[in-house]
């Protein structure tokens, strides 16, 4: 996605271009924008933050003596009077990758100019993060009626709630802060506010599709968060 | 008026940044929903052991491995970047080495303690 041509400095690629960029007593990220890097910066410190959670996860759920509770019951759903393993989360799984891929070609449309498309595919991608943070709800609520607290529950070992409502309860503030910004993008992207070059977020400098691609980032994040979550609380 | 003008001028085909295929993003979205299919799958058949443990960390890493490269960019990124972001990830590989040290012996020493009654 960088291919913008720099005067007098030739862009070589693999590592030797990473040598000469990082060399080149100039900006380091060629042909990056800066808002771009900085949501790469921020976003590998979140995955910090994330690790630590799992991590202490994998920690507390590996040293406790009393069993771990069974996620594929705890987390069934019933249709009719069959429960269904995990098939809410399956639905939330779906729904966040649908999210991904709107996201995804919102963006394309956006550095293709494609105002009304992109801001379609921003408004659905919104639409998929509110299904998301509402379907959690859902689940919170359900597992706080059947008796799961963060110091102790029902099914098996008492630290399964501080680690859920810790982990899934983070997860889901970062998509409920994405699905505000979307819903900004939507409007900004609508408006034409980087065909008019109206000035962009916290800054001087002229909006433009780029923030799609920024926002994009940090949405495809929170869906890879969940990947992780998903594989290690809910499938292990 | 004058507005919706203006923007209609500005969508210009000659200032299109020239972007990936459509498909590439159609084929991805669509391998994200058959792994994740089979991650669920790996729950729906009850696979246990070291199988279920491989086959969902093979779905994880190939999942988020698509995310990162085709819809967050990286596989088009400059080295420079993406290297910066991708080493970084080694210090929590160690980081995870060192807990699976400290819970076998916070377990053990449960085990030791309370259930054993100690020495």
């Amino acid at each position: 996605m960088s291919e913008q041509k720099i005067d007098g400095f030739e862009l070589k690629p693999g590592f030797k271009g990473m040598a000469s960029d990082t060399g080149s007593d100039q900006t380091m990220f060629k042909g990056v924008h800066w808002g771009k890097a900085m949501m790469w910066i921020f976003l590998l410190s979140d995955t910090f933050v994330f690790s630590c959670f799992l991590i202490s996860y994998m920690k507390g759920r590996g040293s406790t003596i009393v069993d771990w509770p069974n996620t594929s019951e705890v987390f069934s759903l019933h249709v009719g009077s069959v429960p269904v393993p995990l098939l809410l989360i399956a639905i939330m799984t779906f729904v966040l990758i649908t999210s991904s891929g709107t996201m995804a070609l919102a963006v394309k449309y956006g550095y293709e100019k494609n105002r009304k498309m992109c801001g379609w595919l921003i408004l659905a991608t919104a639409v998929g993060g509110l299904t998301f943070v509402g379907m959690q709800v859902f689940e919170w609520s359900k597992l706080i009626h059947e008796g799961v607290r963060p110091w102790g529950n029902p099914f098996g070992a008492s630290q399964f709630g501080s680690f859920f409502f810790m982990i899934t309860g983070f997860h889901g503030f970062h998509v409920s802060i994405g699905v505000i910004f979307l819903f900004i993008y939507t409007y900004k992207v609508f408006a034409g506010h980087y065909e008019s070059k109206k000035r962009g977020w916290f800054t001087k400098m002229k909006g433009d599709y780029v923030e799609i691609e920024i926002l994009g980032l940090y949405w495809h994040f929170v869906d890879l968060v969940w990947v992780f979550i998903f594989a290690f609380f809910y499938l292990w | 008026m004058e507005e919706t003008n203006k923007i209609e001028e500005t969508t210009n085909k000659d200032e299109q940044t020239s972007t990936q295929k459509i498909g590439i993003y159609l084929w991805i979205w669509l391998l994200l929903f058959v792994l994740s299919f089979f991650s669920y799958m790996v729950d729906w058949y009850q696979f246990q052991g070291m199988l279920r443990w491989s086959l969902i960390l093979f779905f994880m890493f190939l999942k988020a491995g698509l995310i990162m490269a085709f819809f967050m960019h990286l596989f088009w990124e400059r080295y420079a970047l993406v290297n910066v972001l991708l080493w970084p990830m080694t210090a929590i590989a160690c980081f995870i080495f060192l807990m699976t040290a400290e819970f076998k012996y916070t377990l053990f020493s449960r085990f030791f303690y309370f259930v054993v009654g100690g020495a």
